[in-house]
């Protein structure tokens, strides 16, 4: 069963046209990887997914319904279901960790504030994370800054989980540490979608590729196959001849 | 072919007052829906009345003196120096008072807004609001909108009395006019439409302050670069605004008092 299913997408940004007829589905519980040059709009493509932005034309369905047509207040119930992992983390600077990782459960729920404390301790130990509760996000590492942003992005237990560069920027261990975190979500059975440069994390975490060019999917398939396609061009980025 | 600069600026006015015409919509469709978050309020009242105040006295003492010595030196040339404390009172109350506090805010708290909730777009914070299934406009514009507008007719009829003062001071220092009969004109002098129609603006001037700069945070799009320029634009245009505005609410403010 299709959880997220992108039929026709174009999107232009002024005269720049980024996207013209993308189309992909993700099933439920598989990480699906986003491939492709600097700028050829991935993650303009994993923000459609949430709503963060709106495609000219085309569709983006969530579990069958079409999000491109609900208003903000109506994308609520929806972002519940889909976690954002940020970049950079996104986490809000006037906010200490242990109260970035509240925010949602205030949002969204009604605990008590001893549950809230229960779950972001658990959350924060999953993440080896212990003892950052009163630290603010600018005292933080580039690293634990983005397992701060996954750990709250997943504290709503959502269906499904899109990550934007997780280890852009990241030392080995860091991005060996994030890719564990991956294959750990993948594990629980949450659907992802990654969208990403480094070729060596893609092939260890995702179930099938697709790689964006020229505006569409140029190809899409499982690991094995993306790396059998005869495309050059796909070859070259797949062996990092093309950033 | 160029386009011409007259049309340019009213081609960029129409873009300012479509976006926060839309952002205003969106204040009451989206922000005032479900339960207003009271402890952002008072975190932004915080932030923009009390930590204000002390520019603002400063702003409004000055303000009071120097009217005082001006006046008291040109009526001074007509035997006019009784008339000091009538003159700088209904100015201070009317329109002095009231439009150097909204002038003062617009510069401290709209520069603040404009470039806390830009480099928050920059950082995607407010993204990351979206993401999280919350709304950036209930979380950030709404306290900011209520607060400002809460805030700036407090402060400026703070700023009223602080005023006064200053001027009795000065009055007696430099210009030997009693105290007491100071304060005597003053009080037989102004009435409570003086003090309405000057706080009346302000209501409005915090209205347009915060939306403004709500507006121009939320809309900054190329990085740290264009928060800077958001940010100057924003006190610029607040201020523009203000002082257009001044006159158009001074004559509704006007038609009211004679109306009634």
């Amino acid at each position: 069963m299709n959880l997220i299913e992108v039929k026709n997408f174009y999107k232009s940004f002024g005269k720049k046209i980024v996207h013209q007829g993308v189309d992909f589905a993700v099933k439920k519980g598989e990480c699906l990887g986003l491939i492709g040059g600097s700028g050829t709009g991935k993650s303009v493509l994993l923000r459609s997914l949430i709503g963060l932005e709106h495609p000219d034309q085309g569709q983006v369905l969530f579990e069958g319904q079409d999000i491109t047509k609900l208003s903000e207040n109506q994308l609520i119930d929806i972002r519940k279901k889909i976690a954002y992992v940020f970049q950079g983390g996104a986490l809000f600077d006037s906010m200490t960790v242990y109260e970035n990782l509240a925010y949602p459960l205030r949002a969204h729920t009604k605990l008590p504030e001893s549950e809230i404390q229960e779950k972001i301790t658990f959350q924060l130990s999953e993440f080896g994370l212990q003892g950052t509760e009163s630290v603010y996000p600018a005292n933080l590492s580039g690293g634990m800054q983005k397992r701060v942003g996954l750990a709250r992005s997943i504290i709503l237990h959502p269906d499904i989980i899109l990550y934007d560069e997780p280890t852009a920027g990241l030392d080995p261990f860091n991005t060996k540490r994030i890719q564990e975190m991956i294959l750990q979500m993948k594990s629980k059975g949450h659907t992802s979608i990654l969208v990403t440069h480094d070729m060596p994390v893609a092939f260890a975490v995702c179930d099938r590729i697709a790689m964006l060019m020229n505006g569409r999917i140029e190809a899409i398939g499982s690991v094995d196959e993306i790396e059998e396609k005869s495309n050059h061009l796909i070859l070259q980025f797949v062996q990092g001849e093309i950033r | 072919m160029t386009t011409p600069a007259f049309l340019s600026l009213f081609y960029a006015a129409l873009e300012i007052l479509g976006g926060v015409g839309f952002l205003v919509k969106d204040f009451f469709h989206e922000g005032l829906r479900g339960k207003i978050e009271t402890h952002l309020l008072i975190e932004q009242i915080y932030q923009i009345g009390s930590r204000s105040f002390p520019l603002i006295a400063l702003t409004a003492v000055c303000e009071g003196m120097v009217m005082t010595l001006q006046f008291g030196f040109s009526l001074s040339k007509f035997g006019g120096q009784p008339y000091i404390p009538k003159i700088v009172s209904l100015s201070i109350l009317r329109e002095m008072g009231p439009v150097f506090t909204s002038l003062m805010i617009a510069a401290r708290v709209g520069a603040g807004i404009a470039s806390e909730v830009g480099s928050m777009v920059v950082t995607q914070q407010v993204d990351a609001m979206r993401a999280l299934g919350t709304s950036p406009i209930k979380k950030i514009v709404v306290p900011r909108v209520l607060a400002t507008t809460i805030t700036l007719p407090i402060l400026a009829s703070l700023a009223n009395v602080i005023g006064i003062l200053g001027a009795i001071v000065i009055g007696k220092s430099e210009l030997r006019l009693d105290s007491g009969f100071f304060i005597q004109k003053v009080l037989s002098t102004i009435v409570l439409s003086d003090f309405y129609s000057g706080i009346g603006k302000t209501v409005v001037f915090g209205i347009l302050i915060s939306f403004v700069a709500c507006y121009y945070g939320l809309n900054v799009k190329e990085g740290a670069k264009e928060v800077g320029i958001s940010t100057t634009k924003a006190v610029v245009t607040t201020s523009i605004l203000i002082l257009i505005g001044d006159f158009f609410l001074t004559k509704l403010f006007w038609i009211i008092e004679h109306a009634f």
